[in-house]
């Protein structure tokens, strides 16, 4: 078994990509019971990334952007209208096959009862084939049917797409907090926070070295769980502790009146 | 007291990788595309410096950024520059293709740690020309060591046969290497 000085002087390697098979395991083992190798990883792959910076070459063409535009749009996030408007026009034209189909059909039988007898066994023998097509379109225009239902189903303005994946622990709330005391600003950008029930939002506190807990504003996720916060006044001159979010009304309280849901220290 | 506003305007104002991540992950591929504005040429960059095809640095760029579309969550912006975490997938992404071998780590496990604030242009600019400064500062032995592992893809034992120098020594020359960098920008 390797001691951790013997793992610290693979750190590097491991930003590099360069442990492979056994060592690589054994390393990832070593890194998930050792705070300090993955601080140090990380921070390796810090530097590799200001090493990449080094280098200096031409713009991508033009066409890779269109390129990954387009099939961006090809996977949007949840079902697009334009996907389901797409799928109901390519379903109205496949069902006008059988219609179009049995109407030459018809025509075509028309045209031969207005023969005279010496077409009359090829009239018998068309008309066997009629019933036979006949018989197909009924199956045909069955199945287009059950098409259409699912189009229907697809376009419905009030359909949901859900992904259905194997259980998995639910994503924690994170949020980051930028504050400069010179400045008097504040930005929160926060993430997978659950919804607030109604009369109900999230309050950023500063927790200052000194005193109480200061509002830093109130704020409510979207329907994605994220939030934005910026430009809430701040007070001059205070030095921050540590950042923490609470549930309170909506109007905002004087001292946090519910349990922290995440927090964070300062530098 | 005002709860935030999201509308699109707002947002619009900004422009920092927080807050593009931060609608990238609702599905906004407008900022997307301000992303790839941003950071491409780097990707495209380390990709083509490595690979020396542009039609694989090309595939490599489309499909870091599709990546990134369809996991924005892979990058935790708390802890580091994204461009700092682009380049780092760019050239891991790079040798995967250059050695033929399937990608030895998924993005998400890609959590990179940086103070350095890579933000806006004229911060990226002004890093980019440090960081050229303190590579010609280093001795040609050290550059070259960092240079092979970084942008070759050689192992340390390789560049070991390649240069001659005992294994510990060019261990010794990239680890100190990369920390020498880091030094130079946390002061």
């Amino acid at each position: 078994m390797k001691t951790h000085e013997q793992f610290a002087e693979d750190q590097a390697l491991y930003a590099l990509n360069e442990l492979t098979g056994s060592e690589r395991q054994e390393f990832e083992q070593h890194l998930e019971t050792c705070a300090s190798c993955r601080r140090e990883v990380q921070a390796l792959r810090g530097d590799l990334g200001l090493l990449a910076l080094s280098t200096s070459g031409p713009n991508p063409p033009a066409r890779s952007k269109e390129r990954l535009m387009r099939a961006v749009a090809a996977e949007p996030r949840g079902l697009s209208a334009p996907v389901a408007e797409k799928a109901r026009r390519r379903g109205f034209g496949w069902a006008w096959v059988p219609t179009l189909a049995a109407v030459a059909l018809l025509l075509l039988a028309g045209a031969l009862k207005l023969d005279n007898s010496r077409l009359e066994e090829d009239l018998a023998s068309l008309t066997s084939l009629h019933h036979n097509t006949a018989t197909q379109l009924a199956q045909t225009s069955s199945q287009l049917a059950q098409d259409e239902e699912r189009l229907r189903l697809l376009s419905a303005p009030d359909a949901v797409q859900v992904s259905l994946n194997p259980q998995a622990e639910a994503r924690k709330p994170h949020a980051t907090a930028i504050y400069s005391p010179s400045q008097k600003r504040m930005l929160l950008v926060a993430s997978n926070l659950a919804p607030v029930p109604a009369g109900k939002a999230y309050e950023l506190w500063i927790i200052p070295t000194q005193g109480l807990p200061i509002n830093a504003g109130m704020f409510k996720p979207d329907e994605h769980g994220n939030a934005v916060m910026m430009d809430h006044p701040m007070p001059e001159g205070v030095v921050a502790k540590a950042f923490a979010v609470t549930l309170e009304p909506e109007a905002g309280s004087d001292k946090p009146t519910s349990p922290i849901l995440i927090v964070g220290a300062g530098e | 007291m005002e709860p935030i506003d999201n509308s699109s305007a707002n947002r619009d104002q900004v422009g920092d990788d927080m807050r593009l991540v931060a609608r990238l992950r609702a599905g906004d591929q407008q900022a997307l595309s301000e992303l790839y504005d941003r950071y491409s040429k780097v990707v495209y960059g380390v990709a083509l410096r490595i690979l020396h095809d542009t039609g694989a640095a090309e595939d490599l760029l489309q499909d870091i950024f599709l990546q990134l579309w369809r996991k924005p969550d892979a990058f935790d912006s708390s802890r580091g520059s994204l461009t700092a975490w682009l380049a780092v997938i760019a050239r891991h992404r790079s040798i995967d293709r250059l050695r033929q071998r399937r990608p030895e780590t998924d993005i998400e496990d890609c959590v990179i740690a940086s103070s350095t604030d890579l933000g806006n242009e004229t911060e990226r600019s002004l890093v980019i020309e440090k960081v050229r400064v303190v590579m010609n500062e280093m001795s040609p032995d050290q550059r070259s060591a960092m240079e092979m592992a970084f942008f070759q893809g050689l192992t340390h034992t390789e560049i070991a046969a390649k240069t001659g120098e005992p294994l510990g020594t060019i261990k010794t020359r990239i680890r100190s290497g990369l920390q020498t960098l880091r030094a130079h920008f946390a002061s």
